[in-house]
C-alpha cells in the first residue's frame, strides 16, 4: 500500500516533469476538416457575410449560411470575425534570426550582381520568428534578399511547413535596388557631388548589365554557365516580374522611364515618396509595395506624418498598393502598420486589402490567397474583434488547412514566468 | 574713422547688454502658458477617468480640474469628444543630443550629455507630435559606467539649450551591462571587461575607488596634516552615487547580469536603480520587486542581438503583475512618435487594464526619473503637460491632436507647419533625402558614436 502510494507520487512527478519539458515546445498543428460556425466573415472580395466557413484538406470548400460539415470539427465562432491571412509583402523572415550574429543572417550575399540567389533556398522553417509572426494573423510573407543592385529572388512563403518547398506560397520574384540619388542614412557623409557620381556609376553598370541580360535572352542556344543572365531571361522578355526598390521622387520617375523603355513588368517597392508622384505611378499602372508605415519621414523638411499618409495618398490616386513591414524582427507588426495607414487617410477597408488581396494580386496568387472564397487556400484566422486593435485576441489560425496552435516561444515564456515557481528565496 | 570706432563700441555694448538680458531670462526660466481645455474625457492616471471635464492651466501649472470652468480671455481648446491625458514621458531617448557615447573608457562618470543638447533636432518636434512632453536624454551604452543624463522637456521652438532642461529634476547616470560594453572595450580595444565576469569587477573597482576617495576627503576635512585627494570629477560622481544623489539607469538584458548588479549595489548600499531595456527582466521579476528596482522596457523589440533572443513581448505585463514599477520607452526617433501605441501592445501581449497600460508611459517613467511630483498625471499643482487625442490613446486609431508643455501649445495638428526645421543649411538646394530609416534604428540608439552601431540597442 505504502509502496504503491510512493509509486503514484513518483509517476506523478515523472509525468509533471515531462509536462514541464513539453511546455517549452510549441504544440503540433492539427489537420482535418473544420467548420467555423456563425462568424462575421470579412471576405475582402465579396463583402462582409454572416455565416460559416468549411475547411477541407488545404482549401476553403464552402462559405455560406447553415453549412453541414459532416464529420468536421465544429468551432463556434459566434461573435467572432474571420479574415483571410494577412500577407507581408516585404520582409526578412526565415532569412534573419539574430541581428548582431552575422552567421544567422542569410539575406545579403557578396557582390552587386547576384540575381541567381534564391531566398527560398535559405528559408529556415524552424526559425523562432515564424510562430511569433503567425499568432498575430500574419500568415504569408514575401521574404527577400538585400544588398547590391540585383540581390536575388524573394520568395512568398506561408508561416508553416517543415521544408522551404512546403512553405512556398507560389511566387518568387527578382529584385532590383534602383541606384539612389539620396543619402543612405543620417550618417552618410558623402557630398552631393559624390552621391551623384556614385548614382551615375551604378546606373551605367545597371544598363550595361541589362544589355547583356537582354542579349542573352535573345540567343536561342546560349553557351556556358551564366546563372546571373539565365535567371533574368524571363524578366527581360517581360514574362516575369521585377521588383524595383526605389524611394526618392526623382529616382521613382527615372525608374518609371527605365521600366517603360525596357518593357519590364515592374512592381515598385519602398516608394517612400510615392505621394509626390502618385499620378505618374497610377498613369503607368505600376503596382506598389510600400512600408514600413511606422517609419520616420525621409526628409527633415517633411511633415511628421508623411510615412503614415503615403500609402493612402497613392491608393487615392488609383495605385494598387500593398503594405510591407520591411522588418527582420517584428513582421508581427504588419497589422499595426496597416492600421496607421488606415487611420491616416487610407481607411480600414483599403488597408485590409493592402495586406490581403492586393499583394495576392501583385504576386499573381489571387486565385489562391488574399480572400475568403470557395476554392481558395485555407489561410485564415478567427479573432474576437477588429484585428487592427490591440485588445483583440486572435483565437484560431489556419495555414493551408492546418489548425495552428496560438503559441510561440514568447507566449510560452509568458505562461512560465507570469507566476514563476519557485518564486523568491526558495531553499531546499 | 572716429565714427566707426564709436559705432563699434556701441555695437559691443549692445551685444553685452543682449547677452546679459538673455542670461537673466534663462535664470528666470522657461515660458509658462495659460490654457483652458474644455469638455474632454480626462484620463488623470492617479484619480480615474472624468467625462466632460475641464482642465485649467495657468502660469504653466494645472490649477483646476472640474466641470464648467469658465474664464474670460484665456486660450481655450475644445476637447469635446477627445481624450485628455498627461503628457507622455519617455524614460529612454537620445533625441536632441549632439553626442551620445564617450566610448573611450569603461568608466566615464565625469561626462554629461547635458553639455551637448541640440534643440534643433527635428525628431524632437516629431516626438511632440506623438504626445511626448518629457524625455530622459541619455548617454549611450558603450561603457560599464557611462555619462550622466539629462531630463528634458520638449519645449520645441526654444532655441536656447538651457531652456530644455527640466529644472530641479534629479541627476541620473547611465550604466551598461552585457554585449555593448564587452564589444567596445573587450573585443575592440582589448581592455577589460570582455566578459560578464569582468563587468562585475568594473563596478566593484569603481565603487571601491569612490569609497576610498570619500574616506580620504573626510579625513582631510578633519585633519589638517592629511592631504585632500586629487580632485576627480569621475570619483566625485561615483561618490554621489554612493551617497544616493544620482539615480542609476542601467542598460541591461540578461537575467544573470541584472542579478549581479543588484548584488553589487546591495554591497555598497545603493538603492535607486532603474533597469533599462531589461528584456529578461521577466525572468527575475520577483527579485527586481524585492530589491525595489524599476524597469523601463521596449514593448516588443527582440532578436537584434543574441542577448535579446529569449525575449517576450509579455515582459511589461509580467513585470507589472509581479509588482515592478515598469515603463515603456523608445530609445528610437521612430518609436518615440507613438509610445501610446507601444503601451497599448501590453493589451495584446498580456491583459493590462487601460490605466495600467497608460501608467507605463506617464507616472511610472516619472517615478523612474524622480519627477513624479511634477509630471505624469493630471493633478492640481503639477506641470501643465498634456496630450490630447482623437480616439482613445490605446486605440490603434488614436491621433494626437494637441501637445501642451507648461501650458504652452507646442503641437497643434490643425496648425502644423509642413517644414518645422530651424537650422536650414543655406547651401542646401533641396532637403536631404534619407534612403533607409531601418538603419536609423540601428545607428541612432545606445551605440551612437562607437563605430559599432549596427543592431545595438
Amino acid at each position: 500500500m505504502k509502496m504503491s502510494t510512493s509509486r503514484i507520487i513518483l509517476t506523478t512527478i515523472f509525468a509533471l516533469s515531462i509536462l514541464a519539458i513539453s511546455a517549452q515546445q510549441i504544440s503540433k498543428p492539427t489537420y482535418g476538416p473544420v467548420l467555423l460556425k456563425g462568424a462575421t466573415i470579412y471576405t475582402v472580395t465579396e463583402g462582409i457575410i454572416e455565416g460559416d466557413v468549411l475547411i477541407e484538406e488545404n482549401l476553403i470548400t464552402q462559405v455560406g449560411q447553415d453549412l453541414d460539415g459532416g464529420d468536421a470539427l465544429v468551432i463556434d465562432c459566434n461573435g467572432k470575425r474571420i479574415y483571410p491571412g494577412f500577407m507581408d509583402s516585404g520582409c526578412k523572415i526565415g532569412l534573419a534570426e539574430i541581428g548582431a550574429v552575422s552567421l544567422t543572417q542569410d539575406f545579403n550575399e557578396l557582390g552587386s550582381f547576384t540575381p541567381h540567389m534564391k531566398a527560398l533556398t535559405a528559408v529556415n522553417p524552424s526559425s523562432v520568428h515564424i510562430p511569433i509572426t503567425r499568432v498575430n494573423g500574419v500568415l504569408t510573407a514575401f521574404t527577400i534578399p538585400a544588398g547590391g543592385l540585383f540581390p536575388g529572388q524573394g520568395a512568398l512563403i506561408n508561416m508553416h511547413g517543415y521544408t522551404p518547398e512546403s512553405m512556398s506560397a507560389g511566387f518568387e520574384g527578382h529584385l532590383l535596388n534602383w541606384p539612389s540619388s539620396g543619402r543612405r542614412h543620417r550618417w552618410d557623409r558623402r557630398t552631393d557631388e559624390e552621391i551623384n557620381k556614385d548614382k551615375e556609376k551604378a546606373l551605367k553598370k545597371l544598363n550595361e548589365f541589362w544589355q547583356s541580360v537582354f542579349a542573352y535572352a535573345n540567343i536561342s542556344s546560349p553557351e556556358g554557365y551564366k546563372p546571373q543572365l539565365e535567371t533574368l531571361k524571363d524578366v527581360a522578355k517581360g514574362k516575369a516580374k521585377l521588383l524595383v526598390e526605389v524611394n526618392k521622387k526623382g529616382d521613382i520617375l527615372d525608374a518609371i522611364t527605365w521600366v517603360n523603355e525596357n518593357e519590364v513588368d515592374a512592381i515598385f517597392t519602398g516608394v517612400a515618396e510615392g505621394w509626390r508622384v502618385a499620378d505618374s505611378l497610377a498613369k503607368y499602372e505600376i503596382p506598389v509595395i510600400t512600408g514600413p508605415i511606422l517609419d520616420n519621414p525621409s526628409r527633415d523638411s517633411d511633415r511628421y506624418d508623411t510615412p503614415y499618409t503615403n500609402a493612402g495618398k497613392m491608393a487615392k490616386a488609383g495605385v494598387l498598393v500593398a503594405i510591407r513591414t520591411n522588418e527582420s524582427d517584428n513582421v508581427r507588426n504588419l497589422p499595426f502598420n496597416a492600421a496607421f495607414a488606415a487611420n491616416y487617410g487610407m481607411g480600414v477597408e483599403t488597408a485590409v486589402e493592402a495586406i490581403t488581396i492586393n499583394p495576392a494580386k501583385i504576386f499573381g496568387v489571387d486565385d489562391q490567397l488574399g480572400s475568403i472564397e470557395e476554392g481558395k487556400q485555407a489561410n485564415l484566422f478567427v479573432c474576437d474583434g477588429d484585428p487592427f486593435e490591440m485588445k483583440t485576441r486572435i483565437t484560431h489560425v489556419f495555414i493551408n488547412g492546418y489548425n495552428i496552435p496560438i503559441e510561440s516561444r514568447q507566449t510560452l515564456l509568458y505562461d512560465e514566468f507570469l507566476e514563476r515557481d519557485p518564486g523568491l528565496n526558495i531553499k531546499d | 574713422m572716429i565714427q566707426t570706432t564709436q559705432h563699434k563700441t556701441w555695437i559691443g555694448l549692445m551685444a553685452t547688454l543682449l547677452i546679459i538680458l538673455t542670461m537673466t531670462h534663462n535664470i528666470q526660466g522657461q515660458e509658462m502658458g495659460d490654457v483652458l481645455i474644455k469638455n474632454g474625457t480626462v484620463i488623470t492616471i492617479e484619480d480615474g477617468v472624468k467625462e466632460n471635464t475641464d482642465v485649467l492651466i495657468r502660469d504653466g501649472k494645472i490649477e483646476q480640474i472640474g466641470e464648467g470652468i469658465s474664464i474670460r480671455d484665456i486660450k481655450t481648446i475644445d476637447a469635446d469628444g477627445k481624450y485628455v491625458m498627461p503628457g507622455i514621458i519617455d524614460a529612454h531617448s537620445h533625441l536632441g543630443l549632439d553626442a551620445v557615447n564617450e566610448a573611450t573608457n569603461p568608466v566615464t562618470a565625469e561626462v554629461w550629455v547635458g553639455d551637448a543638447l541640440n534643440p534643433y533636432d527635428v525628431g524632437l518636434y516629431r516626438a511632440l507630435a506623438g504626445g511626448v512632453t518629457t524625455a530622459h536624454a541619455m548617454h549611450g551604452s558603450a561603457n560599464a559606467i557611462g555619462g550622466q543624463c539629462e531630463t528634458i522637456k520638449h519645449r520645441w521652438g526654444e532655441m536656447n539649450p538651457e531652456r530644455w532642461r527640466m529644472k530641479d529634476a534629479p541627476r541620473t547616470i547611465k550604466f551598461a551591462l552585457g554585449e555593448n560594453p564587452m564589444r567596445v572595450h573587450g573585443e575592440r580595444n582589448n581592455v577589460a571587461p570582455r566578459t560578464r565576469m569582468g563587468m562585475e569587477q568594473e563596478f566593484r573597482r569603481s565603487f571601491a575607488a569612490a569609497k576610498e576617495y570619500k574616506k580620504e576627503k573626510l579625513i582631510a576635512s578633519s585633519n589638517k596634516n592629511s592631504q585632500r585627494p586629487e580632485y576627480s570629477l569621475r570619483l566625485e560622481t561615483l561618490a554621489d552615487i554612493l551617497d544616493g544623489n544620482v539615480i542609476i539607469h542601467c542598460h541591461s538584458y540578461r537575467a544573470d547580469e541584472i542579478l549581479m548588479l543588484m548584488k553589487v549595489l546591495e554591497d555598497y548600499g545603493v538603492e535607486d536603480i532603474c533597469f533599462q531595456h531589461v528584456n529578461e527582466g521577466f525572468k527575475v521579476a520577483p527579485e527586481l520587486a524585492e530589491f525595489g528596482a524599476t524597469a523601463s522596457v521596449f514593448s516588443d523589440w527582440w532578436a537584434y542581438k543574441f542577448e535579446v533572443y529569449y525575449s517576450t513581448a509579455y515582459n511589461a505585463t509580467i513585470l507589472t503583475r509581479n509588482g515592478v514599477i515598469t515603463s515603456i520607452n523608445s530609445d528610437s526617433r521612430e518609436l518615440i512618435r507613438h509610445l501610446y501605441h507601444e503601451a497599448a501592445k501590453t493589451q495584446r501581449y498580456g491583459d493590462l487594464t487601460d490605466n495600467e497600460a497608460l501608467r507605463l508611459i506617464t507616472i511610472n517613467p516619472a517615478i523612474q526619473l524622480g519627477i513624479e511630483d511634477r509630471v505624469g498625471s493630471i493633478k492640481i499643482g503639477k506641470d501643465g503637460d498634456i496630450a490630447i487625442f482623437e480616439n482613445h490613446p490605446l486605440s490603434v486609431y488614436a491621433t494626437p491632436v494637441y501637445t501642451i508643455v507648461d501650458g504652452v501649445v507646442r503641437f497643434n495638428i490643425n496648425e502644423d507647419p509642413n517644414d518645422v526645421r530651424v537650422d536650414i543649411d543655406p547651401k542646401e538646394k533641396v532637403p536631404a533625402f534619407y534612403e533607409s530609416h531601418i538603419h536609423d534604428h540601428e545607428l541612432e540608439g545606445c551605440m551612437q558614436g562607437t563605430e559599432l552601431s549596427t543592431h545595438s540597442h
